[in-house]
């Protein structure tokens, strides 16, 4: 079984994060991390190979892949830590400006590379990349590949060449099955990513990491980046601090203050 | 490179608005997406659940002159096709194409998203998520919306002839339009592809609303939320009572979920429910950065905790250090009594 994950370096999310000039995020070494997110990607991809027999697991492969620069290279190391096999980087001053579509795009370029070295079985995502929250560039790859779609996942099983996922979303539950090779979306409530060993630590400093450019995956430079976005951010700015908090300390009236506040400001 | 900036001086602009279950009536997200609307260019809603007579009676209030419903035709007898977002979208692909729409309008839900984003894709639209305020001007269609948790304000122009929009909740406060219209109801087939119903709906529950809150508003479109954490220590009475008194929705950390305390439908946060509105009240809510991210652009931010070192403080107007199950009781009792 072949699963590639696909992961975000993002900022951390108790870091000071802003946007950079030309509006868009900036990353640095420093404060930067593999997207929370994904890790529930990895874990449950590691678990999927995990419960194969010896023989087919042997034969398996967990990929993570991203794209971006030299500093995404610390989101590809945390992949190694958890246990994934291989990882790969699309790396090209081409995709800076991605848009949601050029970065999709990118990804389904990465996945048709892995595939002709041998068949993927699913691409497996986390829900949502913590820092600009789209969440839809899985859906939009799944369309980029031609494959089903199964998001949003709090379950997920293989089997027989069929992925189910259950799904809790806005007061519905659902249950969602498509026949692999699909693109596969999880939310942090479907598995509890594991601690890396330290074993795993050491030797994920120096594994291998893969750097392809635009040309190695056959991808057209005006179909990403900034050549490629259908949208252009006009102004960003950090929003004025709020005024100090006006804190009250309850000695038998801190509800009437509370409802008071409410009042005084036309809130009720 | 993508199509150049539309002119804004073009008329004509055609704004097609996405129903969300209009069989069930219009709900607040759905009015105040028609409030933007009128504001871009002529306005035409879209469904694919036939609207309720009361819905189309508010569609004429808000001076809709046109609906367009979708009736998806399946192969099988598969009711659960119209929930598959790639089947939706391609609804929306033919609406656009019928109606020569340049802008498309949904509320803000995961599966909106999802449905915004198939259709942009499908058609060479830009995408703009979760947006704040909507305007068309020199600079094309814009989008605001905040990022970062609500620490950040940026402005998106759409390069491309078509936009494809989400607008978060309470975003604007919804009007009526001037002068009511007489609405005029269009249908169209959709026979879906395979590769958008390559995935199967096996099974759709719809979860029982919680004890007590079938007279709550949804916690993604409330105006007013109360939310509990750890700090309720499972006791979620007096948040409920509050919230009540207020009209408002019940929320919870992720904590409280796990917990069992309440059901994972309240999560506010980054994964769960994003919420934005007019008044937040987090009672036993230390404030940690997930939750914050699924609040932090609400309108007025008040905390409830006794730590009084709790980070929520920092981002909070009011704050009271107590006891929530002391303070929380007294100010519905206050607010009760002051509404009469």
């Amino acid at each position: 079984m072949r699963i590639v994950v696909p992961v975000k370096h993002v900022p951390d999310i108790h870091s000071d994060r802003h946007l950079t000039d030309a509006g868009r995020v900036a990353r640095g070494s420093d404060d930067g991390t593999l997207n929370e997110l994904d890790e529930n990607a990895i874990e449950a991809a590691l678990q999927l190979v995990e419960a194969l027999d010896d023989g087919e697991r042997a034969t398996s492969e967990v990929v993570a892949i991203t794209v971006g620069p030299a500093d995404a290279d610390a989101a590809l190391r945390k992949a190694y830590q958890l246990g994934v096999d291989r990882a790969v980087r699309l790396s090209d001053d081409a995709l800076a400006g991605s848009d949601v579509f050029g970065t999709a795009t990118a990804i389904a370029a990465v996945v048709r590379r892995l595939e002709a070295d041998g068949p993927v079985d699913l691409v497996i995502t986390g829900m949502a990349a913590l820092d600009g929250l789209a969440s839809v560039v899985p859906v939009l790859l799944a369309a980029e590949l031609g494959l089903p779609q199964l998001t949003l996942a709090s379950k997920l099983t293989l089997e027989h060449g069929q992925v189910e996922i259950v799904r809790d979303l806005e007061g519905v539950t659902e249950v969602l099955t498509a026949p692999a090779p699909a693109v596969v979306s999880v939310t942090d409530h479907v598995n509890t990513p594991r601690y890396p060993n330290f074993k795993l630590i050491m030797a994920a400093r120096t594994k291998e990491i893969t750097v392809w450019d635009v040309a190695a995956v056959g991808l057209d430079a005006s179909s990403v980046g900034d050549a490629g976005a259908r949208t252009r951010v006009l102004a960003s700015a950090p929003r004025p601090p709020r005024p100090d908090v006006q804190l009250v300390t309850d000695k038998g009236e801190g509800g009437l203050a509370l409802a008071d506040f409410l009042i005084r400001n036309d809130l009720v | 490179m993508a199509d150049s900036t539309p002119d804004p001086t073009t008329a004509g602009r055609t704004v097609l608005v996405v129903l969300d279950r209009p069989d069930r009536g219009l709900r607040s997200p759905a009015r105040e997406l028609l409030t933007i609307a009128r504001d871009l260019g002529e306005v035409t809603a879209f469904a694919i659940a036939e609207p309720s007579q009361d819905a189309l009676a508010e569609l004429g209030a808000y001076g809709v002159g046109h609906v367009l419903v979708a009736d998806i035709v399946g192969d099988s007898a598969d009711a659960h096709l119209a929930h598959l977002t790639p089947v939706a979208a391609e609804a929306l692909v033919a609406a656009v194409a019928s109606t020569g729409a340049d802008v498309v309008l949904l509320s803000s839900s995961f599966l909106n998203r999802e449905v915004g984003a198939h259709l942009a894709h499908a058609i060479g639209a830009g995408l703009v998520l979760d947006t704040s305020a909507v305007s068309v001007g020199e600079q094309g269609l814009v989008g605001d919306k905040r990022v970062f948790a609500g620490s950040w304000d940026v402005s998106c122009a759409v390069t491309t002839a078509a936009a494809v929009v989400t607008v978060r909740a309470n975003a604007v406060v919804a009007a009526p339009a001037a002068e009511p219209v007489v609405v005029q109801v269009d249908r169209i087939d959709i026979h879906p592809s395979a590769a958008a119903t390559a995935t199967v709906l096996v099974s759709r529950t719809e979860h029982a609303q919680p004890e007590g809150g079938s007279g709550r508003p949804a916690l993604a479109e409330a105006a007013y939320v109360v939310a509990g954490g750890r700090g309720t220590l499972g006791d979620f009475a007096p948040v409920e009572d509050l919230a009540d008194a207020l009209g408002a929705a019940v929320g919870a950390t992720r904590d409280a979920v796990d917990e069992g305390w309440v059901t994972h439908d309240a999560q506010i946060g980054q994964t769960g429910v994003t919420i934005a509105p007019r008044v937040y009240i987090g009672a036993g809510i230390s404030g940690a950065p997930h939750h914050r991210g699924g609040m932090q652009a609400s309108g007025v931010i008040i905390a409830v905790n006794n730590d009084p070192d709790s980070p929520i403080f920092e981002i909070a107007d009011f704050g009271v250090v107590g006891d929530l199950a002391e303070v929380l009781p007294q100010a519905a009792q206050a607010i009760r009594a002051h509404r009469g």
